[in-house]
């Protein structure tokens, strides 16, 4: 197939045109798409997605002017890219947040991994993995109070080992 | 090491080896993970870019799997070899557009890489042959480990490993298996099985990841959720899900064999044809082709065609492999005469 644009060389780059609810499928050679500036990359991304979804949650109309004190990045700037700022942001927009993981993950608490602290001799991985999975099969058998007074304990076992 | 090394040997998790190989071509997971003190790369000033670059060097010198490993920054590397390295999956399509300061650490035979400053600060993955995921988390725990010694992960006790996007909190981890589910295609149930699996919190992607549309009849499923579960059971339920593609397959392969042999033979053996005489190929049809003869030789109606060179082939007839062998830039239509003349050679 020859490229629409020059008719000369293969069309190599296809894609899907929408254009006044009009669907037309157009096939361009490399040269013709850059030129057109067509990224060849993809783009439908699950982060555009949860750009649409932030906006979803209720967060407080009082937080909204909300603004990172690390980064920077404000309640809008996270809602229109979907993207956090920094580690820090995750307090910052806490509220939001809970609802939002709870909507994309169905849960919101970890229950994996745990890195090993740098400065700190004690290896608390193995340790905490172990009462994590515990915690899990607690959840699974869904015997709720048990599992809430693990998850305490395992928050007391990481506060007492945190440096 | 270098990139033209790379060139001459594919990576290792391509060997066709391992559990389920004939329909399971191999076993991914990555780790995101964020130092604790600089804004994610997306909001990080070129000065703080440098600092991250700076210090995951430094963690990484000293982990055994990055031994003789190859080095390489974003603005070192040439569009061909940018488009190479996405090619063997080493980096994303997403690290193509990444500012300064983004960096690549390939490690031997390529089973283990690390990609600096893409979305998270780092991305490390392991990549195994055939089915093999909870051997490729091992791998990319232990290494994990040794980093969460040397650097500050961004982690909360309540949300696990913070990420720049929340679809990756928690675990930070996505695993994936890339399946070649050629009579699950044929049959049409394969949209009915993707459908199901969702169902399972598991997602089907094309053969690049995210974005990418499936072709050559390749899918990749992996983990949608990244929180709330453990490491282990994430891959476990992939392992298990993935199994059940795999005997769905297995039973559609049997079944198309039963009742429509010669129909399926003079598929395999057309495949087989064109590409062992073709004068000019496109990637698009090559695929196709390619997976037709996969299963032919996986349904022994072929023998002297083996699964490692059929995965050699897979990689090698992609735009930048063939560039790279040929050690010049060519147009499209340079390319597919290139391509079927490496095909013939491969397959002679």
């Amino acid at each position: 197939m020859l490229c629409q644009i020059c008719n000369k060389s293969e069309a190599t780059v296809h894609y899907t045109e929408l254009a006044d609810s009009n669907v037309s499928e157009i096939h361009l050679c490399e040269r013709c798409a850059v030129e057109k500036g067509i990224s060849v990359k993809p783009h439908f991304l699950l982060a555009d997605l949860m750009a649409g979804l932030v906006g979803a949650e209720k967060f407080p109309v009082a937080k909204r002017g909300k603004k990172c004190s690390f980064c920077g990045l404000t309640y809008s700037g996270f809602k229109s890219m979907g993207r956090l700022g920094c580690a820090k942001c995750y307090e910052t927009f806490k509220e939001s947040l809970g609802a939002l993981l709870d909507r994309v993950h169905g849960c919101s608490i970890h229950t994996g991994k745990v890195p090993a602290v740098i400065d700190g001799e004690v290896d608390r991985t193995l340790v905490t993995r172990k009462m994590r999975d515990r915690l899990q099969k607690l959840i699974e058998k869904e015997e709720f109070e048990e599992a809430a007074r693990l998850r305490d304990e395992i928050r007391k076992y990481i506060e007492q080992v945190s440096p | 090491m270098n990139l033209n090394d790379m060139i001459k040997e594919t990576g290792a998790w391509l060997r066709g080896t391992g559990a389920n190989a004939d329909i399971v071509v191999s076993s991914r997971v990555r780790l995101a993970r964020n130092l604790s003190e600089f804004p994610f790369p997306h909001r990080a000033s070129s000065e703080h870019r440098e600092k991250i670059a700076a210090a995951v060097l430094r963690a990484v010198t000293g982990c055994p799997a990055f031994a003789n490993s190859l080095v390489l920054g974003i603005e070192e590397i040439t569009p061909l070899d940018k488009q190479l390295l996405a090619e063997k999956h080493i980096i994303s399509l997403e690290f193509l557009e990444c500012g300064e300061n983004a960096k690549v650490i390939i490690g031997e035979k390529e089973t283990i890489s690390l990609m600096v400053n893409e979305e998270d600060h780092l991305r490390l993955q392991a990549m195994q042959p055939g089915l093999q995921l909870m051997d490729a988390w091992k791998l990319v725990d232990e290494v994990d480990t040794q980093l969460s010694r040397r650097i500050r992960f961004a982690y909360s006790q309540d949300w696990g490993y913070l990420t720049a996007c929340p679809t990756n909190t928690g675990t930070g981890m996505r695993a994936s298996l890339m399946l070649h589910l050629p009579c699950l295609v044929i049959s049409k149930q394969i949209n009915k099985i993707l459908h199901v699996i969702t169902k399972f919190g598991l997602v089907a992607r094309g053969l690049y990841g995210e974005g990418t549309e499936p072709s050559g009849n390749f899918f990749q499923i992996s983990n949608q959720i990244t929180l709330g579960r453990s490491e282990e059971d994430l891959i476990d339920n992939i392992e298990r899900i993935g199994k059940q593609v795999v005997g769905h397959e297995q039973k559609a392969r049997k079944v198309l064999v039963t009742k429509s042999r010669t129909e399926l033979e003079d598929r395999v053996f057309r495949a087989y044809g064109i590409l062992r005489n073709a004068r000019t190929v496109s990637s698009a049809e090559t695929l196709e082709l390619l997976s037709d003869l996969r299963l032919g030789t996986e349904l022994g109606m072929i023998q002297e065609v083996d699964r490692e060179l059929l995965n050699e082939l897979l990689m090698l007839v992609q735009p930048a492999h063939l560039q790279k062998t040929e050690g010049s830039e060519l147009s499209p239509a340079e390319r597919d005469i290139k391509r079927a003349n490496l095909i013939r050679r491969k397959l002679e």
